[in-house]
């Protein structure tokens, strides 16, 4: 985003993986978009039945095992469905385990991130002078950041773990919900239903929590949809990077760093899957989000 | 007599239809009309009652989803349903002109004044740029815009609103066509702005003996303006004829609701009278006339059939079974 | 247009301000600055002397001042690892990222402009329906595996390309792809969307009307309008690009300030870590700056506007 005040004409900054519309969508967008939901019904399930799903233990492998390539692959056996990573661990189970890390991280710091940028953004939008001002420099400035510059950075102070990514990727990523929740705000604080309660003498806190929240629930479940494509990439960078979740925990960004190591020998399977699950995530992601976006408010469509 | 008519249209239909084929929008429904050189039509209706369109239609610019669907459109004796593209694209903006709606829409605002008006000339008459650009200084001073050399190199944003619509206006007349359409020409403008553009546009088309057609929803403009009329609705021509004649004696309802509830001064507010009800949904009308579910007079007749158009004297015609000869 | 540019100069101002009182603050309060800052391996004595030459034991305001003053001059401390003057090696690092970036630019508009063009003259059509599915993938695989898969296809299989360092064209190529890859899928689809407004617009209706040729209206009236918001994004994501590629550049071992990042973390040699978030953060606001600048060149109405 502009760090001023940008001339109407300007488009977001930042490339939100938003506005897909991809035609079949758009045509089916009465009813359910199947696939997404499906694909993110799945990893929700695996998420949660890991220890049940998963054929083998994700952290801890067998050494003679190492490198062996998928069941279909010479070489390959049916114990070891998708191969096993540099010290022997099963790639299927920890891929399994790893939409539990995802799942959790994503939907946490999107939740988070989605609380905090809400409330601010309500706070800005309906407070205005010094409030508004103060929330909107620092939104703006730390959007200028890049938010993978400033993941890193912020890891690299804290330290990683599970935990402080997720504080981390809702520190982050706040400033994308306070922005447009803010702008929505401002155009429903003409609105008449805020006029009335103001006349009906209702405090700033009432009207900002049983009239403003409930009406900007709706962008704000949009954006969360959108966002956490973005959340998940991010934190796969960041443990690829070795700052996001720390080993042995698997992380699919931190299988893509092992799966490097093994790359100019041809393992490609130590590459090619982890990298596929993050594509599905985050492509129904979007698309869910997408679609969401048709259905929940029209209005939307301008983002 | 008379010369051959400029503009003949007959019977002309054109519907949308959606992807699936299953709405039709008849926007443009059986149109018959006629325009000589030097006379004025105006085409009076509410929104959406297909008088764009019949623009558009007539300039084979519409949208994909649209098509001809029957009829025949003759422009100076050709056959305008039968040209390509290319010849089409040769007739716009040089033989028909048209004008549109909000002169800072219609501009570019990338471009200067100087480029946007010498373009028609450019493209159509194959002119270098320099007597392009003298070509444009003297359409603007045809369109009484002072100061001519130093509007040339000016954007659309730095003018005013009038002005804008006169380099519309000059645009329009640059390659000298025959028949020009305005639609909706001063509905954008101020009031005090608008008298001036219609004493503009009637010069031009005195001085040039250009066709006509004036798009308006404004009865006042009509009086003023124009020989003759065609009330539109719900993409029928519902009664047409000359101007003089449809005033003092309109025979269809709709018309005659219409001059109705022109405000007059002297009566009181309880002299408004509005028309009551909605235009119809184009893509469902009823079958019989497409006015019965507001007209005052409407009987059985109306609904079961649409009443083809009627000749009340010479050249005023309207569908209405009240007019239909041994009626009433 | 001077009020304009004065407006944008304050704002920049603010927004610089705000962000290194962002960046001290997290390190000074939210981190320790004395693990952080100090070398490992420091002995206690080497601690207390950073103790006093960082001002860690003076109040915050102070410690912040001089935190300024010193990055003003160019001080950005020194790498641990490579026992240099920061800002010397990110300045030596800088022109291989911009370099990446530059080609990673081309190659996305390249691609994005036509296609998102085709795309809306054909709206509907086949190239609008490739184009969005190529959007969907540009916008949902990470760069960073996308350019693994390069390595994999075209160093480990095909044995064409280098896979990591740099110094040819060659070495450029996969890289820039990878960085490119995201941004033609976002510009692609803003040229669609852009293209397709102004496709609607009154003076292209105009246009039309003037009996100008359909390859003209395109051409001329539709194209430079549709251009205005791709090219200031593109303006925008170049900068991105440059910061961004942290991950790219480490696939790739590309010697630019991303790599140099990445080198700050696995080290922990935070100055550098310190200094990149904090150059990158001013770089933005500075380009950002310059292109509202060049935007009221550009566009004659907003020149006038003010």
């Amino acid at each position: 985003m502009s760090v001023s005040p940008a001339p109407a004409r300007l488009p977001p900054a930042e490339p939100l993986p938003l506005g897909l519309g991809l035609g079949a969508v758009r045509q089916r967008a009465q009813g359910l978009p199947l696939v997404p939901i499906a694909i993110v019904a799945t990893l929700l399930l695996l998420a949660v039945f890991a220890d049940l799903v998963a054929p083998h233990n994700p952290e801890i492998g067998a050494l003679a095992q190492r490198f062996k390539p998928p069941a279909w692959s010479v070489g390959g056996s049916s114990e070891y469905l998708l191969g096993t990573d540099h010290i022997g661990r099963d790639v299927l189970s920890r891929l399994i385990f790893g939409a539990r890390v995802s799942v959790i991280v994503g939907f946490t710091a999107v939740i988070f991130a989605g609380v905090l940028g809400t409330s601010l953004g309500i706070l800005s939008g309906y407070l205005g002078g010094w409030v508004d001002q103060v929330i909107m420099r620092v939104t703006d400035t730390w959007l200028a950041l890049p938010a993978l510059t400033f993941a890193i950075f912020l890891a690299a102070i804290v330290g990683p773990s599970e935990f402080n990514i997720i504080i981390i990727l809702g520190a982050v990523y706040w400033t994308r919900y306070a922005r447009v929740i803010r702008g929505e705000v401002l155009s429903l604080k003409e609105r008449d239903f805020v006029r009335l309660a103001i006349v009906a003498n209702c405090t700033k806190w009432t009207i900002m929590r049983r009239h403003l929240l409930p009406n900007v629930l709706n962008t704000a479940i949009v954006l969360a949809t959108l966002m956490l494509g973005v959340v998940i990439v991010t934190e796969a960078a960041l443990s690829f990077l070795g700052v996001g979740v720390p080993p042995p925990k698997p992380a699919w960004g931190l299988m893509l760093a092992d799966g490097k190591k093994g790359l100019m020998a041809g393992y490609w399977w130590l590459t090619v899957f982890p990298g596929l699950c993050i594509v599905l995530m985050v492509l129904s992601a979007n698309l869910l989000g997408d679609w969401l976006r048709v259905k929940l408010d029209p209005q939307l469509r301008q983002l | 007599m008379t010369a051959p008519p400029l503009l003949e249209l007959d019977r002309l239909s054109a519907h949308y239809v959606t992807a699936r084929g299953t709405r039709v929008v008849r926007a443009v429904d059986e149109v018959s009309l006629t325009l000589r050189a030097g006379e004025t039509l105006g085409v009076v209706g509410e929104s959406g009652s297909g008088k764009t369109t019949l623009a558009l239609t007539l300039l084979r610019l519409l949208p994909p989803a649209a098509r001809i669907v029957s009829g025949s459109m003759r422009f100076a004796g050709e056959d305008l349903l039968a040209k390509s593209p290319a010849e089409m694209r040769r007739i716009r903006g040089k033989r028909i002109a048209m004008i549109l709606q909000d002169p800072m829409a219609s501009l570019n605002p990338l471009f200067t004044i100087g480029d946007q008006v010498s373009e028609p000339v450019r493209v159509h008459e194959h002119v270098g740029r320099r007597s392009a650009r003298e070509r444009a200084g003297q359409l603007l001073q045809a369109v009484k815009i002072p100061a001519v050399v130093q509007r040339l190199r000016e954007y659309p944003h730095q003018m005013s609103g009038g002005m804008r619509q006169r380099i519309v206006g000059a645009i329009a007349i640059s390659c000298g066509p025959q028949l020009l359409i305005a639609d909706e020409p001063t509905t954008s403008l101020d009031v005090t702005i608008q008298a001036q553009y219609l004493k503009l546009l009637r010069d031009i088309q005195r001085e040039r003996n250009l066709a006509l057609i004036f798009i308006t929803h404004n009865l006042g403009i009509v009086a003023r303006m124009c020989d003759s009329v065609a009330v539109m609705y719900a993409g029928r021509v519902i009664e047409s004829g000359p101007v003089r004649q449809i005033f003092n004696a309109p025979s269809h309802p709709y018309t005659r609701a219409l001059i109705e509830s022109i405000p007059r001064l002297g009566e009181g507010p309880e002299r408004l009278t509005a028309i009551d009800g909605q235009p119809p949904d184009l893509a469902t009308l009823p079958a019989g006339c497409s006015f019965q579910a507001r007209c005052p007079r409407v009987f059985d007749r109306c609904r079961e059939e649409a009443p083809p158009p009627f000749a009340i004297a010479a050249q005023h015609t309207a569908r209405c079974w009240l007019v239909a000869p041994g009626a009433r | 247009m001077k009020r304009f540019i004065f407006r944008r100069l304050g704002y920049a101002a603010i927004s610089l301000v705000l962000l290194s009182v962002t960046i001290f603050l997290f390190v000074r309060v939210t981190g320790d600055p004395t693990v952080l800052l100090v070398e490992p391996g420091a002995s206690r004595d080497d601690l207390e002397a950073l103790t006093i030459e960082l001002g860690l034991d003076r109040s915050l305001v102070v410690q912040y001042v001089s935190f300024v003053r010193d990055v003003v001059q160019g001080d950005f401390g020194r790498s641990f690892y490579y026992r240099t003057p920061v800002l010397e090696l990110y300045l030596s690092r800088l022109p291989n990222s911009l370099l990446l970036a530059v080609a990673a630019m081309i190659f996305s508009l390249a691609i994005g402009i036509p296609s998102g063009i085709l795309a809306a003259v054909r709206v509907g059509g086949w190239w609008d329906g490739a184009g969005k599915i190529f959007a969907l993938l540009g916008l949902s695989m990470p760069s960073f595996w996308v350019g693994l898969l390069l390595i994999l296809f075209f160093s480990v299989y095909l044995g064409w390309l280098p896979s990591s360092g740099s110094g040819t064209v060659w070495h450029l190529l996969m890289p820039s792809f990878a960085l490119g890859w995201f941004f033609a899928a976002a510009h692609m689809r803003l040229t669609r969307s852009s293209m397709l407004e102004v496709l609607g617009s009154e003076y292209v209706k105009l246009a039309r009307l003037k009996g100008l040729p359909e390859a003209l209206v395109i051409a001329k009236h539709a194209f430079k309008n549709a251009l205005i918001p791709v090219l200031t994004l593109a303006g925008i994501n170049l900068v991105l690009m440059v910061n961004v590629a942290v991950v790219v550049e480490t696939v790739f071992a590309w010697p630019g300030i991303g790599r140099l990042l990445y080198e700050g973390i696995a080290f922990r040699d935070f100055p550098v870590v310190q200094a990149t978030v904090l150059l990158a953060g001013t770089m933005i606001v500075v380009v950002n700056l310059v292109i509202d600048i060049l935007y009221a060149v550009i566009d004659p109405r907003i020149r006038y506007e003010r």
